[in-house]
């Protein structure tokens, strides 16, 4: 028989990469912008904070570097959609084709080398899930309860009328765009320091959108979130454990699990949003669409 | 001070000036790469831009050109139809893959059979097997309103995970001593997508691409559904009002790319590709999203991009050999072509003008 308490400290590991991620995108779409870039960003933050982390010897320096290099690379789609008025879904799916590129042509002379150790926190789990649980709180409490979180959700529910009232909208949703890189850096970056211990090409394999599938599940709040990270953390354990069982079904049917969960929670829960009657669920007003101020 | 006032039309050059500014700064952009990672850059662009099509080993890459550019074309004409009505299928790669399989089915189904019905039963199976998966992502956000961008990209997932268990298991080569991979069609006279004219490259994909620019450019020019495409990407709301329904639409757009897509699959796996293996989507699927936007969602533009892109898929794997530059490059000329593209599309849309300070 299995421990449950055992089972659910690996499904805090296993949520973590998607819950960062996932927290991220929430923050950059509660900004009215919709940045499909999550899976590249995540892949761009595995690499450099894998290759920090390894040649510094400090996994703690290789999640800041990974949590920069998400930021960094979030600058192209940031400049494009906020100044340059590009149709977003398009140049978030610019960024994640870019950012797999990038990840795959630098990340060649770290491949098959090992990740440094981690030193682990309370329960025996990475410092950095704990960091990742307290991060749902302190995003909960920065969207629903601070002046700053006020405003970057004004500006995402009617940005004519932020601008109106004298906010700086490109430059909210550029603070929120940078933050959402860097929360995806991390979640990327766990996955090559802290799960996989070693960096492969093409390594976060859909967790960007699982990810952004998520803050459609949360309703767009943080608990949400957690909810949605929970449920696939719990899933992908699962299916590992099946697999580890040996259970008469193929590996690759098994490991399919993740993605046909996104889907059939996507499906129940916008079939939700839908009979609600309120369009497009509780999703922010702004959301994906161009803000040109002509005044 | 300047200012962007928006545009009420485009001027014809412009369209045609932007994607040709936007290749130029990725050339400029990707040599400025080369120079970091220590490589000469001109002589990189050229072994990738030149090179295949002029250089000393042209005989042998030219061909490559339809080869590569015939699954870019076939499906980018599909995805662009939906995108000019913003309905996003951005899960080609995955119909591309279920087109792969359901077609070689049957032709491992009919094995050793020979028969003229064969190929084109083949290409039908190809067809319907893209269009179904196309029509998971319609029907389930038709019917409960469930995105199409993230269900049709999920579907890659688990379609790349069918490949897999379809190679070690149901589709094994039962005399293939064991290796994983189905039997090479290329080896199956009835079920083979052979070259045509010898020398050119071109097989029934190429046909089939040629094919689907005209029958687009027709759909989109000179049918009532193209055209009901068209007002619904400018203006859904009255679109709505003339009677436009969207989840016809929809199911109609994400069929269609699915299975031009699936085809695009099936043409591959029983020609240049031969069998099924874990490794079947190359990723043409995501680069014909690339190929869609830089031939301007316009069917000629999207002829001359899938010869453009092509061409860097060659000459990224002709960089490979001579100067050793990683396989990934392409991949990143590829995204930052797809980001200029994008930036100087802001041109077709704003008019620069001077801010007056009053």
């Amino acid at each position: 028989m299995i421990d449950p308490v055992a089972l659910f400290l690996l499904l805090l590991s296993a949520s973590t990469p998607i819950l960062f991620a996932a927290l991220g995108e929430l923050v950059v779409e509660r900004a009215g912008v919709l940045n499909l870039g999550v899976e590249g960003m995540m892949i761009v933050g595995a690499l450099s904070g894998f290759a920090a982390a390894y040649h510094t010897g400090n996994p703690f320096l290789g999640f800041a570097a990974a949590a920069g290099a998400g930021a960094l690379v979030a600058l192209p789609f940031a400049i494009l959609t906020q100044f340059l008025m590009s149709n977003q879904v398009a140049s978030g799916l610019a960024l994640t084709l870019f950012g797999l590129g990038l990840a795959a042509l630098f990340g060649k002379p770290v491949e098959g080398v090992k990740a440094p150790a981690m030193i682990s926190g309370p329960l025996g789990l990475n410092w950095i899930v704990w960091l990742g649980l307290l991060m749902v709180p302190a995003i909960w409490w920065f969207l629903n309860r601070s002046r700053a979180g006020l405003i970057l959700r004004g500006v995402g529910e009617n940005h004519d009328a932020a601008h109106a009232l004298g906010y700086n909208v490109r430059r909210v949703r550029i603070a929120a765009i940078a933050f959402g890189g860097a929360m995806a850096g991390v979640g990327g970056a766990f996955i090559s320091i802290a799960t996989v211990l070693q960096w492969t090409e093409g390594m976060t394999a859909g967790a960007g959108w699982i990810a952004l599938a998520i803050v459609v599940f949360s309703n767009w709040t943080a608990p949400g979130v957690l909810a949605g990270a929970w449920l696939f953390g719990g899933v992908t354990v699962l299916q590992l454990r099946l697999q580890a069982a040996g259970v008469r079904v193929p590996v690759q049917l098994l490991s399919m699990a993740p993605y046909l969960a996104t889907i059939i929670v996507l499906v129940a829960i916008s079939a939700r949003q839908k009979l609600s009657r309120r369009a497009g669920g509780t999703a922010p007003g702004s959301l994906g669409q161009d803000f040109h101020a002509l005044r | 001070m300047i200012r962007l006032v928006p545009r009420t039309d485009t001027p014809a050059l412009l369209q045609i000036a932007t994607p040709i500014l936007a290749v130029l700064a990725t050339m400029i952009a990707g040599g400025i790469l080369f120079a970091i990672m220590g490589h000469d850059p001109v002589a990189a662009i050229r072994t990738i831009f030149w090179d295949p099509l002029f250089g000393p080993a042209a005989s042998y890459s030219r061909p490559q050109l339809l080869v590569k550019a015939a699954p870019l074309i076939l499906i980018a004409s599909g995805l662009a139809v939906g995108f000019r009505a913003g309905i996003w299928n951005i899960g080609a790669e995955g119909q591309y893959i279920i087109g792969a399989i359901t077609g070689a089915a049957v032709a491992l189904a009919a094995y050793p059979a020979e028969g003229m019905w064969i190929f084109p039963a083949m290409v039908i199976a190809g067809a319907v097997g893209g269009w179904a998966w196309g029509m998971i992502p319609a029907l389930l956000g038709n019917w409960f309103g469930a995105s199409e961008i993230l269900v049709s990209l999920m579907l890659v997932y688990v379609a790349q995970r069918i490949a897999a268990w379809m190679a070690f298991g149901p589709m094994k080569n039962p005399e293939g001593f064991g290796m994983p991979g189905s039997r090479n069609l290329q080896q199956y006279p009835a079920a083979a997508n052979p070259e045509l004219v010898a020398g050119t490259g071109a097989h029934w994909g190429v046909v089939a691409a040629a094919l689907a620019v005209l029958a687009t450019w027709f759909l989109m020019s000179r049918h009532i559904r193209g055209f009901h495409i068209r007002a619904a990407g400018i203006a859904p709301r009255a679109a709505r009002f003339a009677g436009v329904k969207p989840e016809t639409l929809v199911a109609f757009c994400l069929g269609l790319s699915g299975a031009l897509a699936g085809m695009a699959g099936l043409f591959e796996v029983a020609g240049p590709a031969g069998q099924i293996t874990d490794k079947v989507g190359v990723g043409y699927g995501f680069t014909a999203i690339i190929v869609a936007f830089l031939g301007r969602l316009h069917p000629v533009g999207i002829l001359l991009a899938g010869l453009l892109l092509a061409l860097t898929y060659i000459g990224g794997e002709l960089a490979q050999l001579t100067m050793n530059l990683p396989a990934a490059t392409v991949q990143v000329f590829q995204g930052m072509l797809l980001f200029f593209l994008l930036g100087f599309d802001l041109l077709t849309r704003y008019r620069i003008a001077r801010r007056i300070t009053a």
